[in-house]
């Protein structure tokens, strides 16, 4: 995480550390809060349309693991809430009034994720079918929309806009431009795909791993299934988004693109950096692509491209090498994932089955890793390049950290706690699929929900028929 | 310069949130205090587990609460919220700290299995719950005090280390203690445990007796370390400050004659909180630090004070009728516990039937539901269903 790294490069050193171990650990699961419910949700449709039994079991299990990480994440999202004003009084105490607006909506947004996942958690046994699938959609809709919330404060201090400052003062606002600043649509659609990504390639690399161990039934397959095609669908938009973004922040924030694709003096023909680590002004290891940077900003190897001697040194973000191989690392990822998507998609659509050789299992099961990895390397990206301004052009980090003492000793606990965090929220869902593993493993297909297809009702009738979709296998 | 009325209505709204934090947080807190208290693993086990099975679909809602609370006074007051962000920083990690162990220790609580892990998240949780109020009361306290720098250059250790800070972090655990037990003899009585009515309504009745002794200590000191607030308690608020008395001796009267109402005793406990913290609030007017920030000086332009009271109404609009449903359904019966796996494993079985009833949470009154609902994630709830006993069977 580029927090260590900025450890020995920066001021506000142990503030800007804590602030990014919170949002890193933070934003895996506000990945689970935007996108789990629609992948639960896509479970639970097949199970009702098709009477498939397995399928509803899935849902019904990811409503509770979801339930779980939702609940972790109101801890962590309160710390960060502290952390603006704890670490960042100087940002705060100045651009409250405009900063604060976002968040404020993105409250009503939670609070609404909140009472759905509440009807739905405890819909499953009485509510018809139908009406339980509908009261998810509202955990789907404020999960984007809260979301679109929350970046829209980040994009803000990218792309400031809708205040009127006077003697350094704020006097007038409009809400409006705040919120819907110049950065917002690009980093909401790249963070609500992100968010997809990370979810649907988590949660199938979960039943990659249960396929590789041989439990082929149609409960690991459709588990691994439907994630993988909801994450396999973000996967292409996201490379087509990521391309758009360059040029937006190309022609936005020249200078934190000079840093991603390492651009030290403004001129045409910029070569492409596959790479390389900058050492006081060399590329060293890397492989460059003439012309292909300016080909990539402009779609001619004429294009000019601005470099960071646009601006003083003063101005220029720290950590070069860093902000260039995150780039190149969330790119690579960003391709492997969509290189899987489409070898599946291929298999599937010419032979209309699911591609199961551990060739493709292996890589997918380390695939939600990766999509992990790719985001916490694109806000490395965009918030160190940022550097070392808060708000772009017009706060610097360092004069927005706070002046108490004692942020190395929180730093300190912070990381300590978040290490524990951790551990609950991978070791509970964990503990909680060995339970249920251990209790009856040749019937983890045959369960029934309440409103499956089942006709067991009580038990009644003693031949009870397995759903049509798929029989049960022995581990 | 008089604050203007956008200024004034957002302030309210930011103080009946407080009230609501106060309220529910505080009560929430007070169950992890008496759990802290009721003593050795085997003779604490009833008390115990009623606190559990009354916080834990409530717990989360405080942190709306909270967040609520800190976006208000970011958005509306900036310079306040830099402020005491910045001078009291040590007492708000230390409850933010708090707020973190609880969680954990809440979580790891229900999925622990032997019982010397279960003694330490449990020990962990309560502790979390005493540190967690003291610190935010001293935070209270320095800001009534007036002892919060409008640009303080770091930490003021003597801002929220005066005897009227300390006083207030000590009456918040207090208030807490006895909101709480309040509330549990209520609990207690809708699942007709009669000793714990009893456990609760003597405990009850000592933390509201306590409670108005430290009330009374804190105001003993107010008129030399917070001269304004003071008058104002004294002065305008003084309605609020009678009302709340009242109602604080109603609810041990109460408790006395065993008038064990559930509406009205929770809404005198309720009004008994609420009544002080707007006393608080209206004694403060017009400043938000007595008497070096005013309300006018350090309130956001007016596009953010009525985009706030819009982000406001929309909250009621938009989660009101999710409330509407939510207490529909429950009224109905439709939401349930969400059945064991081992239920569905049953009905899979041929030849076995469905036990007659899910392990369901016994269908609470109307009231309790209405908090419970507000809170909505009922994750921990769900986490206990998956290792509940009759699963491992």
């Amino acid at each position: 995480m580029g927090a260590v790294a900025h450890v020995l490069a920066v001021d506000p050193v142990p503030a800007r550390s804590q602030m990014g171990s919170s949002l890193g650990f933070h934003i895996i699961l506000a990945c689970f809060g935007i996108a789990f419910a629609a992948v639960t949700m896509t479970a639970e449709w097949i199970g009702i349309r098709r009477g498939d039994a397995a399928a509803l079991l899935l849902a019904r299990r990811w409503s509770k693991v979801m339930a779980v990480l939702v609940a972790v994440g109101a801890v962590s999202g309160t710390v960060l809430s502290y952390e603006m004003g704890l670490l960042w009084p100087g940002l705060m105490g100045r651009f409250g009034a405009a900063i604060g607006f976002p968040f404020s909506v993105e409250g009503i947004f939670f609070f609404l994720e909140a009472i759905f996942v509440g009807v739905y958690l405890y819909g499953w046994r009485r509510l018809p079918a139908w009406a339980h699938w509908w009261s998810g959609m509202p955990i789907v809709v404020a999960g984007v929309l809260g979301a679109m919330s929350v970046v829209a404060a980040n994009s803000w201090m990218n792309s400031p806009a809708g205040y009127t400052l006077r003697h350094g003062k704020i006097t007038r606002v409009d809400p409006v431009s705040v919120f819907f600043n110049a950065s917002t649509p690009y980093e909401t659609a790249h963070m609500v795909l992100a968010a997809y990504m990370v979810t649907g390639f988590l949660v199938a690399g979960v039943y990659a791993v249960g396929l590789l161990r041989g439990r082929r039934d149609r409960y690991h397959r459709l588990g691994f299934a439907v994630p993988f095609t909801l994450a396999g669908i973000a996967a292409p938009l996201q490379v087509m988004m990521g391309d758009i973004i360059a040029r937006f922040i190309a022609h936005n924030q020249p200078v934190k693109f000079a840093a991603m694709e390492y651009v030290p003096r403004t001129t045409r023909d910029v070569p492409e950096w596959v790479g390389g680590i900058l050492i006081s002004g060399h590329v060293y290891f890397g492989a460059s692509i003439p012309s292909f940077d300016s080909i990539l900003v402009g779609f001619s190897p004429h294009t000019r491209v601005i470099g960071w001697d646009s601006v003083p040194p003063a101005q220029r973000p720290p950590l070069v090498t860093l902000i260039h191989l995150s780039f190149n690392l969330m790119l690579g990822l960003g391709f492997f994932l969509f290189a899987l998507a489409a070898w599946q998609g291929w298999w599937w659509w010419f032979h209309r089955r699911l591609l199961v050789t551990a060739w493709f299992l292996v890589p997918s099961a380390l695939g939600g890793v990766a999509a992990v990895a790719a985001m916490e390397a694109g806000w490395v990206v965009t918030e160190v390049g940022r550097q070392p301004w808060i708000v772009y052009r017009v706060l610097l980090v360092s004069d927005a950290v706070t002046p108490a003492s004692g942020v190395p000793v929180t730093l300190g606990v912070i990381l300590a706690l978040y290490a524990i965090l951790t551990v609950v929220s991978i070791g509970v869902p964990m503990i909680m699929s060995r339970r249920l593993r251990q209790g009856a493993p040749a019937e983890e297909d045959a369960e029934q929900v309440p409103y499956g297809p089942s006709p067991a009702g009580a038990g009644a009738s003693p031949a009870v028929p397995r759903a049509s979709s798929g029989g049960p296998e022995a581990p | 310069m008089s604050p203007s009325p956008e200024a004034i209505a957002v302030a309210a709204i930011l103080f009946v949130v407080i009230a609501a934090y106060a309220l529910f947080g505080g009560a929430d807190f007070g169950g992890g205090i008496w759990d802290l208290l009721a003593g050795s693993a085997e003779r604490g086990a009833p008390p115990r587990g009623l606190i559990d099975e009354s916080i834990t679909p409530v717990w989360e809602a405080n942190h709306v609460w909270l967040v609520f609370i800190l976006v208000l006074l970011w958005t509306a007051f900036p310079p306040a919220f830099a402020a005491i962000m910045t001078a009291l920083f040590v007492p708000l990690s230390l409850s933010l700290l708090g707020i973190v162990l609880r969680g954990v220790g809440f979580a790891f609580r229900h999925t622990a299995q032997r019982l010397r892990m279960q003694q330490l998240t449990g020990a962990m949780f309560a502790a979390s719950s005493l540190i967690t109020p003291f610190f935010m009361g001293t935070v209270v306290g320095a800001v009534a005090t007036g002892q919060v720098p409008v640009h303080p250059a770091g930490n003021v250790l003597a801002a929220w280390t005066s005897p009227t800070a300390i006083l207030t972090g000590f009456l918040f655990v207090a208030a807490c203690a006895y909101v709480s037990a309040v509330f549990l003899v209520l609990e207690a009585r809708q699942r007709g445990h009669q000793d714990l009515m009893r456990y609760f309504s003597l405990r009850a009745t000592a933390a509201g007796v306590l409670t108005g002794a430290l009330a009374g200590g804190t105001f003993a000191e107010l008129p030399v370390s917070a001269p304004h607030v003071f008058a104002g308690l004294t002065g305008i608020a003084l309605p609020l400050v009678a009302i709340s008395i009242a109602a604080g001796i109603a609810v041990l009267g109460m408790l006395w004659v065993r008038w064990y109402h559930a509406l009205g005793l929770r809404v005198t406990a309720a009004i008994a909180v609420a009544a002080v913290v707007w006393g608080w609030g209206l004694a403060q007017y017009p400043y938000l630090f007595p008497t070096s920030l005013s309300l006018a000086a350090g309130s956001a332009p007016t596009a953010s004070l009525v985009a706030e009271f819009v982000v406001a109404g929309l909250a009621v609009l938009l989660v009101a009728p999710g409330f509407a449903l939510l207490y529909f359904l429950q009224q109905r019966r439709l939401l349930t516990a969400a059945e064991t796996d081992s239920d569905l494993r049953l009905a899979a079985r041929p030849g076995q039937a469905l036990p007659g009833q899910p392990a369901a949470a016994p269908a609470p009154a109307a009231t309790r539901m209405t908090t419970a609902l507000v809170l909505a994630v009922l994750a921990i709830k769900a986490i206990r269903d998956v290792f509940s006993p009759s699963h491992r069977q």
